[in-house]
């Protein structure tokens, strides 16, 4: 499997998108923490307006065996949840780095130790 | 993203493998340590392989179950000795769900009995109780005419589930299958493989579980893979075997059925036999379990049915939606594909335990979510 090189990443699996004009970035889950989950089955969003702070819980996605936290790779407000994913959350597996997105963030503060593709690719092995 | 919950059981000592191994590693499959065993939990998506038993047919690595022979004059005076059933009076040919309780009553183990001639029988136990059962038995048939063999590494135990399963399997055999009834085995030969063929499953599913030699599996699978592909057959792991269990409301070791439980408690106190010949171990306080049971039952094992979408787990408290009581706990739980919403198996309190009941919840983490309580199974096949 492959990590979009446009992309960084947490080590908890999770992916950012490069911030908009407005300073909104965009959040997933990798294919590779995906594959581990299995088939979700339901997802837990943060809400619109939500502050999330980086490191801490903010959702939860459950498949068939287990429920997983999410967590959140940046610290600030969530202006947009994927209604899509919550309707379909097998999304997340068929599309993780595109259609199964998970929420959208403008960012106020962000960790140092986000991942490049390539260091998340070792990471991940 | 980390796992903060997950009902799959881990152990530290190096996993054991099937003679299918380097198969399922060939063929992608997700693996994942069940009872010290390196088991297929995947090949893809579960949800598709659930979906291939209940309408086609699906093909399972079983190796990790553990096979104990019992031979002699007093093979099945032994065994009546040993667990809560009546094997002496098992017919050769034919196999019998039973357990293996404590002198307290409590479940070591549910277990399937095949007699397989006058003085042979063949008793499989769960992976993670094999060697509990082994000493159990070994101890309990000493006063016997009876010899107890360890044969878990003697066999393989491949199976094949779905309703297709019947004409797949007669492609490849000679063996009389429509003989062959639901519960009852017989040696024959599967695409030339010497195999005990049985006519068991753990899915709800029409199906066939076929005992053979460890050097003969991959064999087998590539013959039944081939035989398979134009019906829809595809390789299956635990955790649709999980989910196909759960909505055929068959119980499991370690959730629904533990020590702590007797067969009475889990609502299987039929499977115990007291008016067999002779005494057996747990009897006294079987009979003490089987009184309570009738007159007041503490808990009863129930079905619960989302109207939401979060998936109850094992060991979550079922409460009152009104009050916020406890009124039970989950024993196993997930998403079920046939009926496209959450389920679970649970120990209810039996003023709240009859189908129908309003005003049950699941504590998902916190939040109390609405389910209404059924009788078991969830899904009976057409037959």
């Amino acid at each position: 499997m492959s990590n979009p090189q446009h992309l960084r990443y947490t080590k908890e699996h999770e992916w950012l998108s490069a911030t908009d004009e407005n300073g909104v970035a965009t959040v997933g889950i990798t294919e590779f923490a995906a594959n581990a989950l299995g088939d979700v089955v339901y997802a837990q969003l943060p809400a619109v307006g939500d502050t999330i702070t980086a490191g801490e819980t903010c959702g939860e996605l459950e498949s068939t065996k287990s429920v997983s936290d999410l967590f959140a790779p940046v610290t600030g407000e969530v202006v947009e949840a994927n209604q899509d994913v919550v309707d379909d959350p097998s999304l997340v597996n068929s599309a993780p780095f595109e259609g199964g997105w998970l929420f959208k963030v403008k960012i106020t503060d962000e960790p140092a130790e986000l991942l490049t593709a390539d260091a998340y690719t070792d990471f991940a092995g | 993203m980390s796992a903060a919950e997950t009902s799959q059981p881990s152990e530290t000592a190096a996993p054991r493998r099937t003679a299918l191994d380097a198969l399922h590693r060939a063929l992608g499959a997700t693996m994942t340590d069940f009872a010290g065993w390196d088991m297929p939990l995947r090949y893809g998506s579960e949800r598709d392989e659930h979906v291939a038993v209940r309408t086609r047919a699906g093909l399972f690595d079983l190796s990790h179950m553990g096979e104990i022979t019992l031979t002699g004059p007093q093979a099945g005076q032994a065994l009546d000795h040993a667990l809560v059933g009546n094997l002496s009076a098992l017919k050769p040919g034919r196999a019998r769900y039973t357990m293996i309780c404590d002198e307290r009553g409590g479940i070591l183990d549910d277990l399937i009995v095949y007699r397989l001639a006058d003085e042979t029988y063949m008793v499989v136990a769960n992976a993670s109780n094999a060697q509990v059962v082994l000493d159990a038995l070994t101890e309990r048939a000493a006063g016997f005419e009876t010899e107890v063999r360890d044969d878990r590494e003697n066999y393989a135990l491949l199976a094949v589930q779905g309703p297709a399963s019947p004409a797949i399997l007669k492609s490849v055999t000679d063996a009389d299958l429509d003989g062959l009834k639901y519960y009852a085995g017989l040696p024959g030969t599967v695409a030339g493989v010497p195999a005990l063929i049985a006519r068991t499953g753990y899915t709800g599913e029409d199906g066939f579980e076929l005992f053979v030699a460890p050097a003969d599996a991959e064999k087998l699978w590539q013959a039944l893979t081939e035989a398979g592909a134009d019906a829809g057959l595809v390789p299956c792991g635990l955790s649709c075997r999980d989910t196909l269990r759960l909505e055929a409301g068959m119980p499991l070791y370690g959730h629904e059925l533990t020590t702590a439980t007797t067969p009475f408690d889990a609502g299987l106190g039929r499977v115990v036999k007291f008016d067999k010949p002779g005494d057996f171990v747990g009897r006294a306080a079987l009979e003490a379990a089987a009184e309570r049971a009738a007159d007041a039952p503490p808990r009863k094992l129930v079905g619960l049915v989302a109207t939401g979408r979060r998936v109850p787990r094992a060991g979550y408290p079922v409460v009152d939606a009104a009050s916020g009581a406890v009124i039970g706990e989950v024993t196993s739980g997930a998403p079920s594909p046939t009926l496209g919403k959450p389920i679970a198996i649970a120990y209810v309190d039996a003023a709240h335990a009859a189908p129908g009941t309003a005003g049950v919840a699941v504590d998902i983490r916190g939040s109390h979510e609405p389910y209404e309580v059924v009788a078991l199974p969830f899904y009976k096949r057409e037959r």
